[in-house]
């Protein structure tokens, strides 16, 4: 046995701990640039198609702002989810509907129910790119001031809510 | 039919992107631009080759800041602003990639250093006695035969 | 019944791996020549039940079997019969079947071609090589069994997915696992080396064959992938550096540098410990692959579908034999130290050399594939290592090695001088400047001039040292043996690979343009112009596309057929571009999107001697199967290994 035998050996269980700890990750995930950055600024119409959206929406509610299209197989897994907060919490629900027509939309939030307190219809994925969004579902949690302060990825699971999202609600809506 | 199926199916899917009509030195530069962003949902594959519809509305992006004459740089710095380094083909350099980028040259440089240490001039170069035996060496020997 | 058959036979096959891996070793130990002897015939037994149980699986697909899961998943009764077959590795479990039906292949060549072997060295090597079966036989049977049953039945297959009905992807997949799988020879025999505690140029000059095999194979799997990227993806981009490329790439060029090690040890008897480490790292560096591939570590578009089962049995299955043959080496690396004095300016020289410049690039592409994990574990950042960083780090490396991959073998063994070489040096030289300076006058490119000229400073070098070996006449080019042809064939056809791809990354020409149909676009001399479009549904998807025609001049070229198709199932959006193949040049158009009154976004492209880098990287894997031939290569006859080993033995 010699020192220089055992380099290979060193580097290569440094190269396992390292694969082994990758596979606890999804490498799918990106974490959000723009939290405790305000949101984006954007004017667009909302799904009804009476009214003009733009960033002051957000202003004074905490809200939970939600990507979702009618095209997205795990937005419907979601949806009960957004309906159960629809009734437990104050929280303000604002939809993003992307890539969407509003044919659809409508269809989709009749047959699901409809969760959202305003919806800003987004076609042209013009708040996509901005918000750093690589697909649907995703929601971010923005503040009484306009400021992002968590993104979650994904399916928002009663598990998720509760431990993560619910705490940090609530603690927000505590600040004046 | 095929014909009512397909006019449906461009006019829901795809809108014609303006900033496509002819080839323009704006153009030029959002491809310059596209090459060095990643669609964050690919493999490794920049924006401009990427048929994904995220990086389609990345590009739409992308033109839209160049028409309205926004640098290079602006765009890029816009882009990881919303997603991160991430985004960037090319990683930055900066302290958490040192190691990235000059690992490789300093492997060059260490391993041509080494080679040229351990090898030695002619003038000192003495064949050592092979570790087989004397015998078993004119076997192997007979066997290899090696030209030159 | 043939489903339960062929999974006996699975079955029965590890159960004989298992006694494989224990009986020659005990054997080997105890010198006893019968229990070493089981080894031979375990290996073909297992062999021969693991190839039963692949026929078996092929029928169910053949035959659209759906009462067996993975057929049902993954095939279709109206499956063209090649796809049918091809379906059975187009899949994570079927794949994996192959992978040890391989590696069963590869060590029942043992017994068969070995007779010469020393019979210590060959037990182990066959008891090493039936552990590695047992670790994925068991991966198999436990996380991927491909002889699961569906109840109730369905009707048919959902397996027609006609994108995936595509030469390059029913043929690229098993040619890259003979090259993955062929390095667990090496790998064995390293193992089997270690434990005996010596290595000799028998033991190079038994395996280096099997090196050029699975190197060969590897080199057409790596080069049958790149060009099924180049014409599926559809914007002409031959390599990418994503992480499911690279991971087949490293295996490459770490079994380049065991290729050129194994001949100085073959040859002068050095490189011992260094060879050995270079056997276990290459295929280290497959199982890494598989890992990565299978396990979705690095990659968000899965190859797979991803299980973290799996992705633990691999990592352990990686760590196990990897790790179990790193300890042994360090165990036991010392008593094959080998120091001899280097020569700088030598044929052995040239050669480690060689191996230092191959290992700095391999760790260059490791580093640049695996460093958005490290940082990610670290601090839990997220970066991208795309392309760029690669052309930066990767491309002057190599420069650097067909620099000297140019001169190198143009030096004698054991010792040279640079004086000897110098008239040679000044040919490759001028090659090199005049190559330079046309390119750089009309190519107008400065890096090109320089990237072509190294191309041909390597191919002037090459035809020098051919020359030299000859003695410049035409007899002694006639008693040059295999190996010499296959090394100016692989030598040279690097050389036009350097040439291919630069070519294609500095003159590489395209343009884009929102065209209605008739109208046209121009490249250079090339005029486009795109024909009616239509559209409609086919299979699973949406379409529409049209053809575009390229003249040059008035006088029509080619006509290039291209289609965008949209899957709505999967909110899918994919390119089948138009291609024209020829040796001077590609030319290439895709459509985007558009509609007729507002017109289509048309992107055209001219690449030239882009079918070169393919064309080339065949003359390599050719150049590694005719160097096989090389009579010098064979074993010795009975005879004589009888008076060897009897020697040998005598020595110990």
């Amino acid at each position: 046995m010699n020192l220089r035998g055992l380099i290979p050996l060193a580097g290569f269980f440094v190269l396992v701990g390292f694969l082994a700890f990758s596979l606890t990750r999804d490498p799918s995930i990106l974490p959000s640039e723009l939290i405790d950055k305000p949101f984006p600024e954007f004017e667009l119409a909302n799904l009804a198609e009476t009214d003009t959206l733009d960033a002051s929406l957000l202003e004074g509610k905490v809200s939970l702002v939600n990507v979702f299209g009618s095209w997205c197989v795990a937005c419907t897994v979601e949806h009960p989810q957004l309906m159960a907060l629809k009734d437990e919490t104050d929280l303000q629900l604002v939809g993003v509907d992307w890539r969407d027509t509003r044919e659809n939309a409508n269809r989709w939030l009749v047959r699901h129910g409809n969760p959202y307190d305003v919806v800003v219809f987004d076609p042209h994925s013009k708040l996509i790119v901005p918000l750093g969004i690589t697909g649907a579902p995703e929601t971010f949690v923005v503040d009484r001031s306009g400021q992002i302060r968590y993104k979650h990825i994904g399916v928002i699971t009663p598990e998720i809510w509760d431990d993560t999202l619910r705490p940090l609600v609530e603690s927000l809506q505590a600040v004046q | 039919m095929a014909r009512y199926l397909f006019i449906i199916f461009a006019s829901v899917f795809f809108c014609v992107d303006p900033a496509y009509a002819q080839t323009t030195p704006e153009e030029y530069r959002a491809r310059e631009i596209g090459a060095q962003l990643r669609c964050v949902v690919c493999q490794n594959q920049s924006i401009e080759e990427s048929d994904a519809q995220l990086a389609e509305d990345m590009r739409l992006v992308v033109r839209e800041q160049v028409e309205a004459g926004a640098s290079n740089e602006a765009v890029i710095a816009y882009m990881r602003n919303n997603y991160g380094d991430y985004v960037l083909l090319k990683p930055p350099v900066q302290a958490n990639t040192y190691v990235l980028w000059f690992l490789p040259f300093a492997l060059a440089l260490f391993g041509l250093l080494w080679f040229g240490l351990r090898s030695k001039r002619k003038s000192q170069f003495v064949e050592t006695q092979a570790a087989l035996s004397a015998e078993d060496q004119a076997i192997l020997d007979d066997l290899m035969r090696e030209d030159t | 019944m043939t489903v339960e058959i062929g999974h006996i036979a699975l079955i029965l096959a590890f159960c004989v791996a298992l006694f494989q891996s224990v009986i020659p070793l005990v054997g080997a130990q105890k010198n006893n020549a019968r229990l070493m002897e089981f080894g031979d015939r375990a290996a073909v037994g297992q062999f021969l039940l693991l190839a039963f149980a692949f026929i078996c699986l092929t029928i169910t697909f053949v035959v659209s079997d759906f009462s067996v899961k993975l057929a049902a998943n993954h095939s279709h009764s109206d499956k063209p019969l090649l796809y049918k077959i091809s379906g059975v590795w187009g899949n994570h479990e079927g794949s994996i079947l192959l992978w040890v039906v391989m590696m069963a292949g590869y060590g029942a060549f043992v017994p068969v071609l070995g007779k010469g072997l020393p019979k210590g060295l060959k037990a182990r090597a066959i008891a090493v090589q039936a552990m590695l079966g047992v670790g994925f036989l068991g991966f198999i049977l436990f996380t991927s069994n491909p002889f699961e049953r569906l109840n109730p039945v369905p009707l048919d297959g959902s397996g027609l997915n006609p994108i995936l009905q595509d030469p390059g992807l029913a043929f690229h997949p098993p040619f890259l696992y003979l090259g993955y799988v062929g390095f667990s020879l090496p790998f064995s025999f390293a193992i089997a080396a270690l434990l005996e505690g010596r290595v000799d140029a028998v033991w190079a000059k038994w395996l280096r064959p099997w090196v050029l095999i699975a190197w060969s194979f590897l080199t057409i799997g790596i080069a049958l992938g790149s060009f099924w990227a180049y014409y599926e993806l559809g914007w002409g981009g031959w390599w990418m550096w994503d992480p499911v490329e690279n991971v087949s790439f490293m295996p490459w060029l770490a079994g380049t540098a065991l290729l050129h090690s194994i001949m100085v040890l073959g040859t002068r008897h050095s490189m011992a410990s260094w060879t050995v480490l270079l056997a276990i790292t290459t295929f280290a560096l497959s199982l890494v692959g598989t890992f990565v591939v299978r396990s979705g570590v690095l990659v968000s578009v899965h190859a797979f579908a991803v299980d973290p089962e799996r992705g633990v049995y691999l990592l352990a299955l990686l760590g196990l034999a990897t790790g179990g043959a790193l300890t042994l080496y360090a165990m036991r690396s010392h008593s094959l130290r080998d120091i001899k004095p280097l020569n700088a300016t030598s044929r052995d020289g040239a050669l480690v050399l060689n191996n230092i410049l191959l290992i700095t690039a391999l760790a260059t592409v490791f580093l640049g594939t695996f460093y958005p994990l490290f940082i990610d574990a670290i601090n839990g950042s997220k970066i991208s290592v795309g392309a760029p960083y690669f052309n930066l780090t990767f491309a002057p490396i190599m420069c650097l090695l067909i620099l000297f991959m140019g001169i190198g073998p143009m030096f004698k063994w054991r010792q040279d001088s640079l004086k000897r070489v110098r008239g040679p040096i000044m040919i490759a030289l001028k090659a090199f400047g005049v190559v330079f300076l046309l390119t750089a006058l009309f190519g107008k490119s400065v890096l090109g001039g320089i990237a072509l000229g190294l191309a041909a400073w390597l191919a002037v070098g090459t035809l020098i040292a051919l020359g030299r070996k000859a003695n410049w006449s035409l007899k002694g080019l006639r008693a040059q043996p295999a190996a010499t042809w296959g090394f100016v064939g692989a030598h040279l056809g690097m050389a036009i690979f350097t040439a291919a791809v630069t070519s294609m990354s500095v003159w590489a020409d395209t343009e884009i343009g929102t065209l209605k149909p008739g109208e046209s676009l121009d490249l250079g001399a090339y005029t486009y112009t795109l024909q009616d479009v239509s559209g409609g549904k086919r299979f699973n998807y949406d379409y529409y596309g049209g053809d575009v025609l390229v003249a040059k001049g008035g006088r029509h070229i080619a006509t290039l057929a291209t289609e965008r198709r949209f899957f709505p199932v999967r909110n899918q959006l994919t390119t089948e571009a138009g291609l024209h193949l020829s040796f001077g040049q590609t030319l290439f158009a895709s459509i985007g999107e558009g509609d007729p009154e507002g017109g289509f976004v048309v992107q055209v492209y001219r690449h030239p001697f882009v079918v070169w880098i393919w064309l080339s990287a065949v003359l390599m894997a050719l150049s590694g199967f005719v160097s096989l031939a090389d009579r010098r290569l064979r074993l010795p006859t009975r005879a004589k290994e009888v008076n060897l080993t009897a020697k040998v033995g005598a020595a110990e």
